[in-house]
């Protein structure tokens, strides 16, 4: 290069100097691309996972998310038919012992003390206990109902948009249907019909609560099956079931994947709401809504002297961070899965 | 196809979902088993049979299912929602008392949440990736995920409770009065906070795609000041994606009036629909939920006009 130069004129020519073009070689990849990697294809699920991995915020709600969930598990021991699963106990005591039977010193809204860290509740019951087992209801159901309803939602959807027609226009007058009704009216009239129960709770929360992944559902599939791979096993002679389930429905997964992590939230939220109201499970019950129900009743009517503000703030931040977090994670699966142009998770990070 | 004609059309197919709407209401309560009677009845041993099937008749639940429900809709499209089962007082009446204070708390907790969130959502697209933007992008996540019943328990806790600021009790005589106004704050709010974090979010995310467009440039490079480019010009087109929020709103603010109006003992729908529930009041019930229907039915129809009358480029089919 420098022999060359110098048959030129220097005049005009603008010089690069201080260029090292061994350096440049040698010096550290500014990104992991390689040559040999880059014929190699990775994986949607792949990809995001890597990106998710990266965002701090949505890994740290992961972990809150994780330690709430352990912390319900072994709160007090489980027993599945008398036998016993899970015998660690975390809970210092059990969550329906009444304390002032057996300590005369306990009295019903004793402030937070060492003995009892979150203090005792309106029917002298310690609530740091309460507190670690109330996490079991809402958060099983959460992901139980999310679960039933995502799986119906991707098959309801999946037949709608790949049939088309009159089926699709009678599918999709029964999801508008149940679009008029908030899911927390429909579970209130489900709950106030069956009674309260775990199961009933997940039933009234399932029944109708579908519909909106199978609009979403829907309309992906109304894009996919354009796609010329649908077309070219369609011509290859695969059945119907097939072309949906192998190579349209794993196309639509994204964004049902992004609906239902923010969903479980709202599920957990709902179930509390219920609780709250009387309407979900017995209300002994160490549940975090139902807790406060009769919290409410002091704070109304006015506390006599001191305000017992333990038995109505733990419970709720305990919703409130088990829900913050969800939601959390439920955004970084939204940008880490690129589901963004489908406007599902709308608001996040893009 | 004209504006006209597009919203003749969307009305009619509001037909078939009230339809829908009004079978799901009256088949949950009558293909289950377990009618009023039967429960009276299951308390009351001594009951004969003649006496049920009396009470049956007089309740309107004897007959094949398709007969009652042909009954009951046909009444209730002349606004005949039938008589409280215990006490024999119209539906009708007791929907029309409380349903101004509902319509009065969700309209402040709409108007609360549009005030909080539309400027919320300017300041945190133009200041994007700046502190502010983080701010209050945690604030909007907080509020979606905060439960609106714990909400207001913190809200009495702290305002009424310890700063004394507002009163803690509704007061159960009818509102029309200047005081009501400082009854509804708490409970406006929290009705109002998890629309206020929604609509934040959209109106970040939809602000942040239009001032990336050409038009953008466009109105810069003419030498228009900033203020103008935003307000005038940003606003009006990321208002168009707070449209599309309305009716999912108004299902938001309708099922948190429920569950706030029972928090704050506001004597409103709400709470009336959670007593009839514990009471057993079928008709109360069936009659609040199809008003729930009703009203986001409505709220959904409103908002795809307004869509359709705001942004040209739509087309009518």
């Amino acid at each position: 290069m420098t022999d060359e130069r110098q048959h030129h004129s220097e005049r005009g020519r603008i010089r690069v100097s201080g260029f090292d073009s061994e350096r440049v070689t040698q010096r550290e990849p500014l990104s992991d691309w390689t040559e040999d990697g880059g014929g190699e294809t990775v994986g949607r699920w792949r990809r995001g996972l890597r990106r998710f991995v990266r965002n701090r915020a949505a890994m740290g709600a992961l972990v809150i998310v994780v330690l709430m969930a352990l912390a319900a598990f072994f709160a007090r021991p489980i027993e599945v038919a008398g036998v016993v699963v899970q015998p660690f106990s975390l809970a210092p005591y059990d969550p329906t012992t009444i304390l002032y039977l057996q300590d005369p010193d306990v009295s019903v809204y004793d402030a937070p003390s060492w003995q009892y860290p979150m203090g005792v509740d309106g029917s002298g019951r310690d609530l740091f206990s309460r507190m670690l087992v109330g996490g079991r209801y809402s958060i099983s159901i959460g992901f139980i109902v999310v679960g039933l309803t995502a799986s119906f939602g991707l098959i309801y959807g999946a037949v709608s948009g790949y049939y088309g027609g009159n089926v699709d226009e009678v599918m999709m007058r029964i999801v508008d249907t149940i679009y008029a009704f908030p899911g927390l009216v429909l579970a209130l009239i489900i709950i106030a019909i069956l009674g309260g129960g775990y199961w009933q709770l997940v039933l009234a929360f399932s029944l109708f609560g579908w519909a909106g992944y199978g609009r979403l559902v829907r309309g992906e599939v109304l894009q996919i099956k354009e796609n010329e791979y649908v077309l070219a096993a369609k011509a290859l002679g695969a059945r119907d079931r097939s072309v949906v389930f192998r190579h349209i429905a794993p196309n639509a997964m994204p964004p049902l994947v992004v609906l239902a992590s923010l969903n479980i939230g709202s599920v957990v939220i709902g179930v509390a709401a219920l609780g709250f109201l009387g309407l979900g499970l017995e209300p002994s019950t160490a549940e975090w809504g139902t807790m406060l129900t009769a919290t409410r009743e002091t704070l109304i009517q006015g506390p006599g002297g001191q305000i017992p503000w333990w038995a109505t703030v733990y419970p709720g931040v305990a919703i409130f961070t088990f829900v913050m977090a969800m939601n959390m994670i439920g955004d970084g699966i939204n940008d880490a899965l690129d589901a963004q142009q489908t406007g599902v998770g709308r608001g996040g990070e893009e | 196809m004209s504006l006209q004609r597009f919203i003749v059309k969307r009305a009619l197919s509001i037909i078939p979902i009230m339809f829908g709407v009004s079978v799901i209401t009256f088949g949950m309560f009558h293909l289950t088993p377990g009618d009023p009677v039967s429960q009276l009845v299951a308390l009351n041993p001594d009951v004969s049979a003649a006496e049920e099937a009396a009470l049956r008749e007089r309740w309107g639940l004897d007959g094949p299912v398709w007969q009652q429900y042909l009954d009951w809709i046909s009444n209730v499209l002349v606004g005949d929602f039938g008589q409280e089962l215990r006490t024999g007082r119209e539906v009708s009446d007791i929907v029309w008392r409380r349903l101004p204070e509902t319509i009065a708390l969700g309209l402040f907790g709409w108007a609360f949440a549009l005030v909080i969130a539309i400027p919320a959502g300017i300041y945190a697209a133009v200041n994007k990736g700046k502190l502010g933007d983080t701010v209050s992008r945690f604030l909007a996540l907080s509020g979606i995920s905060i439960p609106n019943f714990w909400l207001g328990l913190m809200l009495i806790l702290i305002f009424s409770l310890y700063l004394g600021v507002f009163p803690v009790l509704a007061p159960s005589e009818p509102l029309y009065h200047p005081d009501m106004l400082w009854y509804l704050i708490l409970p406006g709010i929290t009705i109002g906070t998890a629309s206020a974090a929604s609509i934040m979010r959209v109106m970040r995310t939809s602000m942040t795609e239009e001032l990336n467009k050409e038009y953008v440039t466009a109105a810069r490079a003419k030498g228009l000041p900033e203020r103008t480019v935003i307000l005038k010009h940003v606003l009006r087109n990321s208002l168009i994606s707070v449209v599309t929020l309305a009716a999912t709103l108004t299902a938001s603010i309708v099922a948190g009036s429920v569950v706030v109006e029972v928090v704050f003992n506001w004597p409103g729908l709400g709470r009336e629909f959670i007593n009839a529930i514990n009471q057993r009041e079928i008709n109360v019930v069936m009659a609040i939920t199809l008003f729930t229907g009703f009203f986001v039915i409505l709220a959904n129809f409103v908002a795809d006009i307004v869509y359709a009358a705001l942004d040209p480029r739509i087309r009518y089919d």
